[in-house]
């Protein structure tokens, strides 16, 4: 391999001569320390490296070694529960080994070269295998099952796989090519600025289910499907992923904090361990991988983390599993981006950011979806990607939002009125979107009631509507309402308080099934209909203010899933109460006309 | 190392170029000697080839390319820390300036210090009373937090950070605590003012001083937060302490970052700060926090002043982005004459949830909370009404909300600059002041809750 030597130093910057033969982003080793950096231009013989550590000390004539690989990750059994920094080195392992703060030039390994695994073999002697197909399992939880794939690029005959106990890098078998023997360990690597190979893509067409009510009722999300978060600080972007990576039904999480708070994903660590998965009843972190790249860590290794982490998800998704990543914040990110282009001297784009800015992202959204993967078994997997965006001030104008709405399909816009408010999730119903809606709607249709996604566009007007209204009371005040747009109002503060209104810190209230959204909003929507009659019949909107069954509704958020009989009993209230109503209304008028 | 150079080529702003150097390295520390002898600190910023960038903290003033040395050290900046160092006075770089002794070294660090490993974290959820109400009921500090004041120019948030450093304690621990203070381009007098308030009240045996006024060379103020920052991580993670920093104030800091930055030629960012804003500012605050299996921690209260009182600006917004919450300094409550004038409804304390109730506080303080929170905020709506359609236009219910927001802006924000509330007075204050509102009303509380606490006047 080549050696050169460094020439310049800025920041995480380095630039170097000497590596002739080197590649664009071909890994290289910094100074005596062997700090890591990457290959990301060559110009005249100088070459430019983005060091993933800190780099006071280096300067020039330090050593600079090719290593002739890109920047890869490594993947096999050992992923699940593991937590790594942007390039994938294992954060626990640097703590046991380096103590409590990052030291740099740590060379450890992503995979535990010592752990001993399960290797369940799943192909007959001989048999005919190419790229994808599944040699063997290793049950790497209880509730992750890690497929071991015919690596890519190699078809021919297995020979020699049987159930084995080894580490990732001992041969499990092997693949008998035309070309000859390829001996088959668990580890593989892939490098991360290359997307996954699959068959072929299959239209995201089932929901994703969150259990967050704002999300699956109004902007839905699906299997393979994108998103993003945009919000000003406070608005609620980080709950918003956490409730995502810990309620949505899917089978693998990879969490990725990019350039964010510390104490974020020790939260995260915390939690998952405790937190029980509704569908297996097993922690969930059994089924989380976690990339941390806190925003004081080195800022390439930022850059890095968000490839990384979606390297990873394809991994799973390829295994045939449905994967969900969360990336917070893709703005941190573009922000790496904008720095180290900012030290390249590059022509600036819009408020500083690079030119190729847009195809960035949108090459990064490119790598969710819905596929059949590789090998001859009818496998499908699915990657959806869930983005946070943080723009300065909220504003939506901000060239990474306005890059990312251009490629997402869902669009959860946070709103700082609301977070003020103290409204969470603070998702803005009259200006979010989700492009799937079409789909999630006919499949909860079937699965949940037909009546489904009638609520939903009954619901949604009447929020609309009060929106209007409150531009007429602003001027005229409440009182010159007329009595039936009053109604109105109390319908659409209902759906916002006892239905949009989700707490994601109360035990019950943070997961919500479809069935129990489905009788939530009924309710609320039955509530009016027959408050609608009664009115009509001359009762006063005052009085079916103050009804005690209000109170119900409202409590009803807080109803176990086992509980969900307690929606009919509260409708029948309902009918009680405001049947009472029209009753007293009668008995009044017939006591005023006698 | 020992080589003086004397090639300096163009000295821009704070910035030298030095060349014809050899073996110099990325962020060392060089020593550039005056004529007269005397010697400026200075640090690499970047080197190529034989040419090395120099950022001279004390300035360039004064400095003529042909009369000077240069002398690269070999190292970042450090600082000499040992026990000794509590009730002293240092400037931005370390060096002592209370004509106290030098410091002897038990050890020496580089004032940058290193990332916390993720997995080493332990949550912040121990609950700090600072005797404030509006912050130890509705907007709760805990240990390893960074809760900044947003104030503005003319507001008494120092008297206010002077008020939380004097009075902040844990309940129920004798453990040892202390306080870093960091001023950053204050004025004589604003630091005087805490220097006279922490000797007065016997808080300077317990503090460490770094001082930068506003007359000091703006790059130490570069320095001063990562000294300060240093200093608290020897506190908590070597000898065990619970750490208090103070850092005011962070716009100073920013327009000394856009100061250095203007004079590299950087591509601006908003409003002329470097677009490396965010992640500068991080690595300063993301050194509050507490390490699993140590007990010492580090809680930072940056104070800044919001140019315009706009919230939205590059220092706020980025500052917001990666603290853990905000305690407004609100300039309609300071003209009203409350003092302190925290404006609760847009404060937040992110991590107050894991730091009260039953075993940390007290068993309504969630419940409490909330509703004073959203009492409140319905009675400054109910009162803004009022301005415009006339108090005849509101409820009765309205009108007592109105009442309440007034008894509470006067009974529970306002407090004496000296008062020391502990949490049971916080508490009883706010249920004293519920009691003026219907019992049905109070729908952010339990059953149980208000059988036990509430009482009709
Ligand atoms: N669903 C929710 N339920 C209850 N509280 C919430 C919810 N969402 C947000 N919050 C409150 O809002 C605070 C801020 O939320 P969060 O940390 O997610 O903001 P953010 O948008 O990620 O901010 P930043 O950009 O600074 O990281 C939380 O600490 C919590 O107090
Ligand atoms: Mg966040």
């Amino acid at each position: 391999m080549a050696e050169g030597k460094i020439e310049k130093v800025s920041g995480p910057l380095v630039i170097a001569t000497g590596l002739t033969g080197a590649q664009m982003y071909e890994v290289v080793r910094v100074g005596v320390e062997h700090l890591f950096g990457e290959i990301i231009e060559v110009r005249a013989g100088r070459y430019s490296i983005q060091v993933y550590e800190d780099t006071s000390g280096l300067g020039p004539g330090a050593p600079v070694l090719a290593t002739g690989q890109p920047l890869s990750v490594e993947l096999g059994p050992g992923l699940m529960k593991a937590i790594y920094d942007g390039i994938q080195r294992p954060l626990a392992v640097m703590r046991a080994e380096g103590g409590d703060f990052i030291s740099r030039g740590a060379n450890v390994p992503a995979l535990d070269r010592s752990a001993r695994w399960r290797f369940v073999c799943a192909v007959a002697e001989g048999a005919e295998v190419a790229a994808g197909d599944v040699l063997g399992t290793v049950q790497e939880t209880p509730i992750f099952a890690h497929k071991i794939m015919a690596p890519p690029g190699v078809k021919g005959r297995a020979t020699g796989f049987r159930d084995v106990e080894a580490t990732v890098d001992e041969p499990i078998g092997a693949i008998q090519t035309d070309s000859g023997r390829v001996e088959i360990r668990m580890l593989q690597t892939w490098p991360v600025r290359q997307g996954r190979a699959f068959a072929r893509r299959l239209p995201p067409n089932r929901p994703l289910v969150t259990g967050q009510r704002v999300i699956d009722m109004f902007f839905p999300l699906t299997k393979g499907g994108t998103a993003c978060v945009p919000g000003p600080f406070g608005s609620g972007k980080t709950v918003v992923q956490h409730q995502l990576a810990k309620w949505s039904d899917v089978d693998v999480v990879v969490y990725v904090g990019c350039g964010e708070r510390g104490n974020e994903m020790t939260d995260v660590l915390m939690e998952m361990p405790e937190l029980k998965d509704p569908r297996t009843g097993r922690p969930l972190i059994e089924r989380t991988t976690l990339v941390a790249n806190t925003s004081n860590m080195p800022v390439a290794a930022r850059e890095a983390s968000v490839f990384t982490g979606i390297t990873l998800a394809e991994y799973f998704r390829d295994m045939g599993y449905d994967v969900a990543l969360m990336a917070d914040s893709t703005s941190r990110w573009a922000e790496a981006m904008r720095e180290i282009s900012g030290r390249l001297e590059e022509m600036p784009g819009e408020e500083g950011y690079p030119a190729y800015l847009a195809s960035r992202i949108a090459g990064f959204y490119e790598r969710a979806g819905r596929v059949r993967c590789l090998g001859s078994e009818e496998r499908e997997g699915a990657l959806s990607i869930i983005g946070a965006v943080s723009p300065p001030g909220g504003d939506l104008s901000d060239p990474v939002v306005q890059a990312t709405l251009r490629v997402v399909k869902v669009f959860w816009g946070l709103d700082d009125g609301l977070a003020a408010q103290r409204h969470f999730p603070a998702i803005n119903w009259l200006n979010s979107y989700s492009l799937y809606l079409d789909v999630t709607e006919r499949v909860a249709a079937e699965r949940v009631n037909a009546a489904w996604p009638e609520q939903r566009r009954e619901a949604m007007s009447l929020l609309q509507r009060e929106a209007e209204l409150e531009e007429l009371v602003r001027l005229i005040g409440v009182d010159a309402l007329p009595a039936s747009d009053r109604l109105v109002m109390l319908a659409a503060k209902m759906i916002r308080e006892d239905f949009l209104h989700q707490n994601a810190f109360d035990a019950v209230d943070t997961f919500t099934s479809h069935p129990k959204q489905f009788l939530m909003l009924r309710n609320i929507l039955e509530f009016y209909h027959k408050a609608r009659k009664v009115f009509d019949g001359g009762a006063e909107v005052e009085e079916i203010a103050k009804l005690a069954v209000l109170e119900d509704i409202a409590r009803a958020k807080l109803t176990p899933e086992t509980d969900l009989g307690r929606f009919d009993e509260i409708l029948k209230e309902i009918g009680r109460q405001l049947d009472a109503l029209v009753v007293a209304g009668e008995e009044n008028r017939s006591e005023t006309s006698s | 190392m020992i080589t003086e150079y004397k090639a300096v080529r163009d000295i821009i702003g704070p910035l030298m170029l030095v060349e014809s150097v050899d073996g110099v390295r990325y962020n060392e520390l060089a020593h550039v000697k005056l004529p007269d002898g005397r010697i400026r600190m200075g640090q690499v910023l970047e080197v190529e080839g034989r040419r090395a960038l120099v950022q001279i903290f004390e300035g360039s003033r004064g400095i003529a390319p042909d009369d000077v040395k240069v002398r690269f050290l070999g190292h970042g900046l450090t600082m000499a820390l040992s026990e000794d160092i509590i009730a002293r006075a240092f400037n931005g770089v370390g060096e002592p300036i209370d004509h106290g002794p030098a410091i002897v070294p038990r050890k020496r660090v580089d004032i940058n210090g290193s990332p916390i490993n993720p997995t080493a974290r332990d949550y912040p959820n121990e609950f700090i009373q600072t005797g404030i109400s509006t912050i130890d009921g509705l907007n709760t500090l805990v240990r390893g937090q960074k809760l900044p004041l947003f104030s503005g120019s003319g507001l008494p948030h120092a008297r206010v950070a002077a008020q939380i450093a004097r009075q902040a304690r844990v309940l129920g621990t004798g453990e040892g605590f202390a306080v870093v203070f960091c001023a950053m381009g204050i004025t004589f007098e604003e630091s005087e003012f805490f220097l006279n308030d922490f000797r007065e009240t016997g808080a300077l045996a317990r503090s460490v001083l770094f001082i930068n006024l506003a007359h000091d060379p703006v790059i130490e103020r570069i320095a001063a937060p990562r000294t300060a920052l240093a200093t608290a991580e020897y506190l908590a993670f070597d000898l065990g302490m619970h750490v208090l920093v103070i850092l005011i104030d962070m716009t100073n800091y920013c327009d000394a970052l856009r100061e250095i930055s203007a004079a590299r030629k950087e591509v601006p960012g908003r409003r002329g700060y470097p677009g490396y804003m965010y992640t500068d500012l991080s690595t300063l605050y993301e050194r509050a926090g507490r390490i699993r299996g140590k007990s010492g921690s580090i809680t930072q209260i940056p104070v800044l002043t919001m140019p315009d009182d706009d919230k939205t600006h590059p220092i706020p917004d980025l500052t917001g982005y990666i603290t853990e919450g905000q305690i407004y300094i609100s300039r309609a409550l300071h003209g009203q004459g409350i003092y302190p004038p925290v404006d609760v409804l847009p404060s937040l304390s992110r991590l107050k949830d894991k730091g009260i109730g039953p075993k940390k506080t007290r068993e309504d303080h969630s419940n409490a909370l909330n509703q004073l929170y959203a009492a409140y905020s319905r009675g400054k709506n109910a009162r803004e009404l009022a301005v415009v359609l006339g108090e005849s236009a509101l409820t009765d219910t309205d009108r007592l909300f109105m009442k309440f927001a007034d008894g509470f802006e006067r009974g529970f924000v306002a407090q004496g600059e000296r008062e020391n509330r502990s949490i049971q007075e916080t508490l009883d204050t706010g249920w004293r002041l519920m009691g003026g509102l219907p019992r049905a009303e109070l729908k952010r509380v339990r059953p149980e809750i208000l059988d036990k606490y509430w009482k009709a006047p």
